[in-house]
């Protein structure tokens, strides 16, 4: 497949990593030539502060377990580290008996742009919108990249990591 | 009586060839020709309007009567479900997933909950199994009867609307029965249910799925032959099978673009290989055949029903809840004698279980289609990424190809019968 990275199995899912370069070449490979003739969806997710303890409620060390840390189960551990900050997660239906699907995802950093996939299958026009608005994903490509769900005006992204849970100005309030 | 004209278009429907407008699918532009004529008028519709099921706004142009340009804004009821369930807990999570959808919120629970099971590599006690599904064909049935009452009330067939809100109001009840609320019931939990089934739920929902098919034969004969409906609704709103597909459709939408896909048979989850049921395909893919496909589904989400009562009721005293104290709350009559479960019951409410790293995607077949939710996990009692994959969402995609050439007032008719519900296509 061309621009494969690599390849896991994990919960009984397909990841398919490709290069963000490719990603055109790797999607339209399997869409004409494996038949997954339907994309369900396209997910960005932000990968900032992964690994940072305490960030997600860890109490964990790398290595598991701290036995001088009473509130450990044994299930946490540091999360593996990702190669980037961002993934872009494409989910791939084949509409055939078995229903196989597969995740083609892409790693980039902040402002990296990503070629917009409209052209093999256009329900990606949304999908990628929502990707820009939410998350800041630039779509290289993309007829009109507009925010989606948003205002045209508003600043920031608001699924990122950085971005504060209740921190825009709240009008009408106070002195009004 | 006179005929009513159809625009040229309708009368010879687009079969060959695809209608996805170039070079924005979802953006339907005026023909420069025709705006050269100075005649085109752009109007605002919505977002606040009955008849868009929410706060949907499209920007048309109108030629005359007749639909040229069409650009379809969402967005009004965005709430940030997503980035809200990033900072709660998995097992708070699961109050915020039915909100999303206010008719099938089931479904969205469902989903949810399958997918950090999932994660946590949970097996589930047959009878919870049983029940979720069917209390999601019972959801279905619900979110297609409001479905039903609300397309024929746009079209003016006001007493549709009483009579699918009076089966629907049943239905809330045996809801009510179940959880305790009439909707966003919040009764799924992970590894099973939240309750045990209360006693003298089988009884009434057998009486309501013998008296279902009654009801539906009713609808049918109201619409089916109905020569207003059928003038309003037949060859109007058309989408073919390869357009289908390249924009995403699922359910009901694509089913009756005449393909045959239904995640319940096709990639079984729950016990849906274990029941009997068919899956309704029918070929034109227009307003009329989605409702056929919709009307015929309650009926088999009916005979579903009955098939799960068969078993549930066979099933009492069996367990309704996975027996995993890490994962779920300890029965409450423990907590008066066991130190070991007074913890367990304290950790997972104030800090939540823990559920291991990964990354995982489910879908299940929700009464508009494929509803997915992708969930991150980096081993932690809170989601790292949570994302649903509102089937709403993609059948507004496809709102530019669908209403070419349509009437103004038909455009009504056919956004409405591409069924979405905008808690869901928002988020």
């Amino acid at each position: 497949m061309p621009g494969l990275v690599s390849e896991t199995e994990a919960f009984g899912e397909t990841t398919l990593v490709v290069d963000p370069a490719r990603l055109v070449d790797a999607c339209s490979h399997l869409r004409d030539e494996l038949g997954f003739e339907m994309l369900i969806d396209v997910t960005p997710t932000d990968y900032l502060g992964w690994t940072a303890p305490g960030v997600s409620g860890y109490i964990g060390t790398p290595q598991g377990r701290n036995l001088n840390r009473p509130m450990t189960q044994g299930l946490q551990s540091l999360p593996a580290p990702k190669p980037k900050r961002f993934s872009v997660s494409y989910h791939l239906l084949a509409l055939r008996s078995g229903a196989p699907r597969v995740r083609v995802q892409i790693w980039v950093d902040d402002g990296e742009p990503v070629p917009s996939v409209i052209e093999l299958w256009p329900s990606a026009d949304w999908f990628e919108r929502e990707a820009w608005d939410m998350m800041g994903i630039p779509i290289e490509g993309h007829p009109n990249l507009q925010r989606l769900l948003m205002d045209e005006d508003w600043e920031g992204h608001p699924l990122r990591k950085d971005y504060p849970l209740g921190g825009e100005p709240v009008r009408f309030s106070g002195g009004e | 009586m006179a005929t009513v004209q159809r625009p040229p278009a309708q009368r010879d429907p687009i079969y060959d060839g695809s209608r996805i407008p170039k070079p924005i699918p979802t953006v339907l532009e005026v023909d420069p020709a025709v705006r050269e004529s100075g005649d085109v008028l752009t109007v605002n519709f919505g977002p606040n309007h009955p008849s868009t099921h929410g706060v949907l706004r499209l920007e048309i142009d109108l030629s005359g009567e007749i639909v040229v340009g069409i650009n379809a804004k969402i967005g009004y009821v965005h709430t940030g479900f997503e980035k809200n369930m990033e900072q709660k807990s998995w097992w708070k999570g699961i109050t915020y997933a039915p909100r999303i959808d206010y008719l099938a919120y089931q479904a969205n629970e469902l989903v949810f909950v399958l997918a950090i099971e999932k994660l946590l590599g949970l097996d589930i006690p047959p009878k919870a199994t049983w029940m979720r599904m069917l209390l999601s064909e019972l959801n279905r049935i619900h979110s297609h009867l409001v479905w039903l009452g609300t397309a024929a009330l746009e079209l003016g067939a006001i007493s549709m609307f009483w009579y699918t809100f009076r089966e629907r109001e049943a239905l809330l009840d045996l809801f009510e029965l179940v959880a305790g609320y009439r909707m966003h019931t919040r009764y799924f939990q992970t590894g099973g249910l939240a309750e045990d089934i209360p006693r003298g739920f089988y009884p009434e929902c057998r009486k309501y799925v013998e008296w279902l098919p009654k009801a539906i034969d009713d609808y049918d004969a109201l619409l089916a032959k109905n020569e207003i409906w059928e003038e309003r609704t037949r060859n109007l709103g058309l989408l073919n099978r390869a357009d289908a597909v390249a924009l995403g459709q699922t359910g009901p939408v694509l089913r009756a673009s005449g393909v045959a896909w239904d995640l319940r048979r096709d990639d079984p989850y729950l016990f849906y290989d274990r029941v009997d049921f068919t899956v309704p395909v029918l070929p034109h893919g227009d307003t009329y055949d989605r409702y056929r496909v919709r009307i015929e589904e309650m009926r088999q989400a009916g005979h579903i029903v009955a098939q799960c009562l068969n078993r549930l009721e066979r099933m009492d005293g069996e367990p309704w809840i996975v027996d995993d104290r890490k994962v779920v709350l300890p029965p409450r009559e423990e907590l008066q004698t066991s130190m070991e479960s007074l913890i367990h019951h304290f950790k997972i409410v104030t800090e939540g279980y823990r559920v291991p790293e990964g990354e995982v995607y489910v879908a299940v077949e929700s009464p508009r289609g494929e509803l997915g939710c992708y969930l991150v996990s980096d081993g932690g009692p809170r989601p790292w990424r949570v994302k649903f994959r509102a089937p709403g969402f993609a059948a507004l995609e496809a709102t530019a190809t669908v209403v070419q050439n349509t009437y103004i007032a038909d455009l009504i008719a056919i956004v409405g019968s591409l069924d979405t519900v905008m808690g869901e296509v928002d988020r």
